[in-house]
């Protein structure tokens, strides 16, 4: 087999992983777009958030503890204690439950009825405050994430590629390992809303908010609900990209790589996130294969914006969208 | 209406208290970058900066008894935001700008020739800037990308017994103004050395590499070399130890060597390798100073835990620089306080010895230099300092390495001077301020 299709093998194997954990973030957005009309724009700083409570609870670090110490002159930065990882996971999800409520109780209670872009500008707001406030709750230096999952190259696949074509390939073990995650999220996700009362009055919201509120479902319980599982998604995200940069500022730019995963999946699908992020995973790295020889590379962020566009001319509801038909 | 008055006389009365106050000081002002993707890049060197204009101001009662005036402007390390900084900040007597970009070096360059600002772009910015009779008003000392990229390839020299013919060395930069700079250098070196240059742009922030390191691991080369910045370089050193990239072959530039660079890869992170252009670590008298004098008086920029660190010392350093200057402003014009314009000439006329280094307590911290019309970028030289993953440091593994500077000058005068001639730029030196 020619070695340029080899490597392309490798490149795009190594896309569908890579398309793995930016479905991971675009999960998140269609949850909450799909339970409320809501464009998150905060989802990346959600992850952002997440990661820094996850760090700082397995590290016993103080809350607030910058500003604790400028106002009482104290040097307090760590309990003096860690937690182990499943507890601070556990935690974790404890927080971004209560940010959930939060976020209902201050923000959108007050905005029920507004236009959808009221909402997303609200979402705005929502992300800048997120990442002062998370700055100040945890700090803003580099953070070191530790969850337990394997990095590195899998040597059970540079075996098999090997001893299959005479190359081995290189495929991080921490992103087989999101892939599964991943996978046992959507499963997760679809069985609850499938099979739960909870989940069911989920969907109920989703496909009419005014039926749903007409059977006595509450509007603000499904929120907290949406904006819950929004978060959790956003912690599994955080732990993955965290796992391999650290946590810091730029963990909230990765919802940049979900805007095109979500145009071309579609806003309200959870397939559609999964297969939006593949397709762009394995579009990208192999485009940036190809032309890397010629332009010089660092073309992936510019090409999912492309192929993202090219999609929005001829299916501007994505693959698995629903058609917006409006009458006037 | 009786309130509004008493407040009106208690105005007038700070305001014509605090007037000459602002005016008997030296204005320092900082354009840091503390928020954004880099900001916990940003933060350290502002803490070391700040830190240090604190202690000449507790210790010594500012430079030569006038109080340091520090202002500080965000950048986001955003290029729009740094040049509205310095609109901000120009007309308020600005003794040195010190942007912490290169992208804002690059819009600032003609904007501080205008305004008669001087500007010092410490081991970044734009390297021909050396060539003070082009570029009055900006300098680059101690050291320029151009010097490092050579002092990277003069270390690998050492390390091959003098030859690199038809090794294989692979640049792995930030897709930027700053990322770029290099390549002119390595390029040339590379005909002389008879090494093979790859390069590869990674796009910023630079939080996804996949496929920059599968090309690394097809191409099997003997080095990488790497100019990157912020989350960048923890991805790359992270990518590098999964596909089992010798460590001890991974060199990066200053901006790809301090602890929040190599932290988050854990012990994948051991051995790595980077350009030094100062000493790190506690163990320089200086820092008894900043202890008793800001950090003991809770006047630390930051936390306090950061001193010492890469970044922090760099700042620090920048920071010391900068008042050496305006105390040789001060000695060049006999006053105490100088213009913007006569900083320029402190700056121009710089010198740093080793005596001088121990008496402000960092003895071999930094290289002896002398700034002249002809070059405002010092030595050039710098050291190797490599990562100890068990012990959480960095050790410097060489002494002082020089760069190729012939080639180097030559490349300045090439790109200098077609500055000169695209913007209608007689060279010459400039005269000292007549005060």
């Amino acid at each position: 087999m020619p070695d340029t299709l080899l490597f392309a093998m490798e490149a795009a194997l190594n896309g569908l992983t890579a398309g793995v954990m930016y479905a991971l973030v675009a999960l998140g957005f269609v949850l909450i777009f799909k339970a409320s009309g809501i464009f998150n724009f905060s989802q990346g700083v959600m992850a952002l958030f997440a990661a820094l409570t996850l760090v700082g609870l397995q590290t016993g670090q103080i809350p607030f503890s910058h500003l604790i110490n400028a106002i009482f002159g104290t040097r307090m930065h760590h309990f003096g204690w860690t937690l182990p990882t499943v507890v601070a996971i556990a935690g974790t999800v404890v927080v971004m439950v209560i940010f959930a409520w939060a976020v209902e109780r201050f923000i959108f209670r007050h905005l029920v009825n507004q236009e959808p872009i009221i909402l997303f500008m609200a979402t705005i707001g929502l992300a800048y405050f997120l990442e002062g406030f998370g700055d100040i709750m945890w700090g803003a230096e580099v953070k070191r994430l530790d969850v337990g999952l394997p990095q590195g190259m899998s040597g059970p696949v540079d075996d098999l590629t090997f001893a299959w074509f005479g190359y081995g390939f290189y495929m991080d073990r921490l992103e087989i390992w999101a892939a599964l995650i991943a996978s046992l999220l959507v499963i997760s996700l679809v069985l609850f809303s499938q099979y739960t009362k909870q989940g069911r009055a989920l969907r109920a919201v989703a496909d009419d908010h005014q039926a749903a509120l007409s059977v006595g479902i509450s509007l603000r319980f499904i929120w907290v609900l949406v904006w819950s599982l929004a978060g959790i998604v956003a912690l599994v995200a955080g732990m993955m990209w965290g796992a391999k940069s650290g946590v810091q500022f730029s963990l909230s730019l990765i919802a940049l790589k979900a805007l095109p995963v979500l145009i071309l999946g579609g806003f309200t699908s959870i397939p559609g996130a999964i297969v939006g992020g593949l397709i762009i995973g394995v579009g990208e790295k192999l485009f940036d294969f190809f032309m890397q020889p010629i332009v010089g590379g660092a073309t992936e962020n510019w090409f999912a914006y492309m192929l993202a566009l090219a999609f929005l001319l001829f299916r501007p509801q994505g693959l698995f969208g629903e058609k917006i038909i409006e009458r006037v | 209406m009786m309130n509004m008055t008493r407040m009106a006389a208690v105005l007038a009365v700070t305001m014509t208290a605090a007037a000459p106050a602002v005016a008997q000081s030296l204005h320092f002002p900082m354009l840091n970058y503390r928020t954004g993707p880099f900001g916990p890049n940003g933060m350290a060197f502002a803490d070391g900066y700040q830190d240090y204009l604190t202690l000449i101001n507790e210790r010594d009662g500012g430079i030569g008894g006038v109080p340091i005036r520090m202002t500080e402007c965000e950048t986001a390390y955003n290029t729009e935001r740094g040049v509205e900084c310095y609109q901000g900040i120009r007309g308020d007597s600005p003794l040195v700008i010190q942007p912490l970009s290169t992208g804002i070096t690059y819009q600032l360059i003609p904007r501080t020739m205008e305004d008669q600002v001087p500007m010092h772009t410490m081991g970044y910015g734009r390297t021909s800037a050396v060539n003070g009779e082009v570029f009055n008003w900006t300098f680059n000392y101690p050291g320029t990308y151009w010097d490092g990229a050579s002092v990277i390839i003069n270390y690998l020299l050492e390390e091959n017994d003098g030859s690199l013919e038809g090794k294989k060395i692979v640049l792995l930069y930030h897709n930027s103004a700053y990322g770029r700079e290099p390549i002119p250098t390595l390029t040339r070196l590379a005909e002389h050395h008879g090494y093979e240059l790859i390069t590869i742009g990674v796009d910023s922030p630079g939080q996804e590499q996949g496929n920059q390191w599968l090309q690394i691991r097809r191409e099997r080369p003997d080095y990488v070399t790497m100019w990157g910045w912020g989350v960048m370089n923890a991805v790359a050193i992270q990518e590098a130890a999964n596909i089992r990239f010798p460590m001890e072959n991974f060199i990066g530039v200053w901006w790809s060597g301090s602890e929040q660079d190599v932290r988050p890869a854990g012990a994948g992170a051991h051995g790595y390798k980077s350009l030094a252009m100062h000493g790190t670590g506690r163990d320089y008298p200086i820092y008894d100073d900043i202890q008793e004098y800001v950090i003991d008086r809770g006047l630390a920029a930051g936390t306090g835990d950061e001193v010492g660190t890469v970044l922090y010392s760099r700042g620090m350093y920048a920071s010391m620089l900068a008042v050496e200057a305006a105390k040789k402003a001060q000695e060049i014009h006999g006053v105490e306080e100088i213009t913007p314009a006569m900083m320029r000439d402190g700056m121009a006329n710089l010198v740093i010895t080793e005596e001088l280094m121990e008496e402000l307590g960092l003895p071999g911290f930094g290289p002896a230099f002398e700034v002249t019309c002809q070059n405002h970028g010092g030595t050039g030289e710098a050291m190797i300092q490599q990562w100890d993953a068990e012990s959480g440091t960095w050790s410097l593994i060489t002494d002082w390495i020089a760069p190729n500077r012939d080639l180097i000058m030559e490349m300045v005068m090439e790109d200098s001077l077609a500055y000169a001639a695209e913007n209608n730029i007689e060279p010459q030196c400039l005269e000292r301020s007549g005060g």
